[in-house]
């Protein structure tokens, strides 16, 4: 992919940015998809019919809510600290899509392949939680300070399942590389991590060779529990329901982002929904064999088209990323919210202590085996 | 100039400028914020001299960690309000002497290091396996020790914020 780009625009600073600035086409496209999604799919779930008004059954409701966003006035409460609340949004959203650097799209496409992938993009988190900090003291509103301080405390306690299910494939592996844990999956659904592992060797984008082969089942109960407690964690982290108890709208109005309007609203709303897309895309690369297709070849390589095989490539990992936020969706139309001490009461006391056991468990049988 | 050559000195400036602010803010958040810049400035030049395990660990415990903490801790000490520093000149005499030594050893060592400089270093093939193996092998002790110390330090936090033993709602 750098290649190609590189080979029509020619070795400049335009083909970096340009590289840079793919999965932000994405991150758009799919951010139209989502808000559709949102008000689409709780509607049906109500037995409503939602926006009906937009285009054909409401489908270019997303544009006009955007146009609307654009068009509203930038109001700035006159007590808040100007500097940091203007900064505050756009930060959120640089840290989540910091993150999207090593996610490998395809295999053609990964923004930075780094050694360490992983431990980058739960790293990387930390920057959101300063700018949803910043975002809540600088609004100089008591509603925004509590729903930041809750959504902080919250996202700081569920990084540890969340970073420890994923430390459990980590310790299998071998290796942080997120494209290297896509092709420890490769051949099959059967080999996903989710079902266990890889069933038979598998050589690595690094050139390692993984021995996988059926004896492999024992992980499956492990794994599968492991992708549960991260799809979970990664609820809490994204404020999502039912852990949404710092937006909590009956109570706290909106949380952190009660004083934001216009474009600085549409940030934060971004960098929401791009951390919704970006956990379910490590659930997809860590768990469901990221870009690989179920049946684990694709229609380009058979007919030898690189090119299509690349698209069907991107085009499976989207579709899996997006189911998992249709799920979150469902979930927020489906349960009701935790209380603060259930919340920290299943952080705590189940998911870490869980985690911590499994992790145990997988680092024995990986010497054993 | 080359493209290493202009990030180097945008991260510096960034963490240099920062740290000044930091410094010389009269608001206490306004100095936590700050120091967000200087952490994400350092990461940035551990990532130009090949150190990026140092780099990303930088970020999730500076950042992610400690500063996540400061500034709660600022906000809850200050009653959620922003309260100036105090600004008089207090005890010139010693806060001078103590900032000349460091002044003097930092700016020693910074002129009669033997700087390492190479010209063109090797893209590595990454530091986090090496990293792992020397942890648990030559520094084993040390890690281990460290371990333990954190242990403690969480195990004398739940112990302080404990009320004898009993629930308060009891």
């Amino acid at each position: 992919m750098a290649q190609f780009l590189t080979e029509i625009f020619g070795d400049n600073l335009f083909t970096v940015i340009l590289y840079c600035a793919l999965p932000l086409v994405f991150i758009l496209l799919y951010a139209l998809l989502a808000i559709l999604g949102e008000v689409k799919i709780s509607a049906w779930m109500q037995d409503r019919l939602g926006p009906m008004r937009t285009g054909p059954w409401g489908i270019f409701q997303p544009v006009a809510d955007v146009l609307k966003l654009l068009q509203k006035e930038d109001i700035t409460p006159r007590p808040a600290d100007t500097f940091l609340f203007n900064l505050a949004p756009f930060l959120a959203f640089m840290g989540s899509y910091a993150a999207f650097a090593a996610i490998p799209f395809c295999s053609a496409y990964v923004g930075a392949n780094l050694d360490l992938g992983l431990f980058f993009v739960l790293a990387i988190a930390s920057i959101g939680v300063v700018a949803i900090m910043m975002g809540g003291w600088a609004s100089h509103n008591k509603y925004s300070l509590y729903g930041a301080m809750r959504s902080v405390a919250q996202i700081v306690s569920y990084e540890v399942p969340a970073a420890m299910s994923l430390l459990i494939v980590v310790l299998y592996i071998g290796t942080l590389n997120m494209q290297d844990i896509v092709t420890a999956q490769a051949g099959g659904i059967w080999n996903w991590f989710v079902f266990g592992g890889p069933k038979s060797a598998v050589t690595l984008a690094s050139g390692r060779l993984v021995e996988g082969s059926w004896t492999n089942l024992v992980f499956l109960p492990f794994f599968a529990a492991a992708f549960l407690m991260y799809y979970i964690s990664a609820l809490a982290e994204t404020n999502r329901t039912p852990f949404d108890i710092p937006e909590a709208d009956s109570e706290l109005v909106s949380g952190y982002h009660t004083e934001y309007s216009s474009m600085k609203f549409a940030m934060f709303f971004m960098a929401e929904y791009a951390n919704m897309l970006l956990v379910s895309l490590v659930v997809s690369v860590v768990f469901l064999g990221g870009w690989y297709s179920p049946y684990g070849t694709t229609i380009g390589a058979l007919i030898g088209v690189p090119w299509l095989g690349a698209v069907e490539e991107f085009l499976w990992l989207a579709f899996k990323g997006i189911f998992f936020v249709f799920v979150m969706i469902w979930l927020r139309w489906t349960l009701p919210r935790l209380r603060v001490d259930q919340l920290m009461y299943m952080c705590w006391k189940v998911l870490i202590p869980f985690s911590f056991g499994i992790a145990l468990i997988v680092g024995f049988l990986v010497v054993v085996l | 100039m080359s493209y290493p050559d202009v990030l180097f000195y945008v991260f510096a400036a960034l963490a240099a400028v920062s740290a000044l602010v930091v410094v010389f803010a009269r608001n206490v958040v306004y100095a936590a914020f700050s120091l967000l810049f200087t952490f994400l400035g350092v990461a940035g030049i551990y990532v130009l001299l090949h150190a990026d395990f140092l780099a990303v660990a930088q970020i999730m415990i500076y950042i992610g960690g400690i500063l996540v903490l400061l500034i709660f801790g600022v906000m809850l000490t200050t009653r959620v309000t922003n309260v100036d520093l105090p600004g008089g000149v207090l005890k010139t005499m010693p806060a001078t002497i103590v900032s000349g030594i460091l002044l003097g050893t930092l700016l020693r060592l910074v002129t009669r290091a033997s700087w390492f400089v190479e010209p063109e270093l090797p893209s590595p093939e990454g530091t986090t396996a090496a990293i792992g193996d020397r942890l648990v092998t030559t520094h084993l002790l040390p890690f281990e020790v460290a371990g333990i110390l954190l242990l403690v330090t969480i195990m004398g936090a739940a112990l302080i914020a404990r009320t004898n033993g009993r629930r308060r709602d009891a």
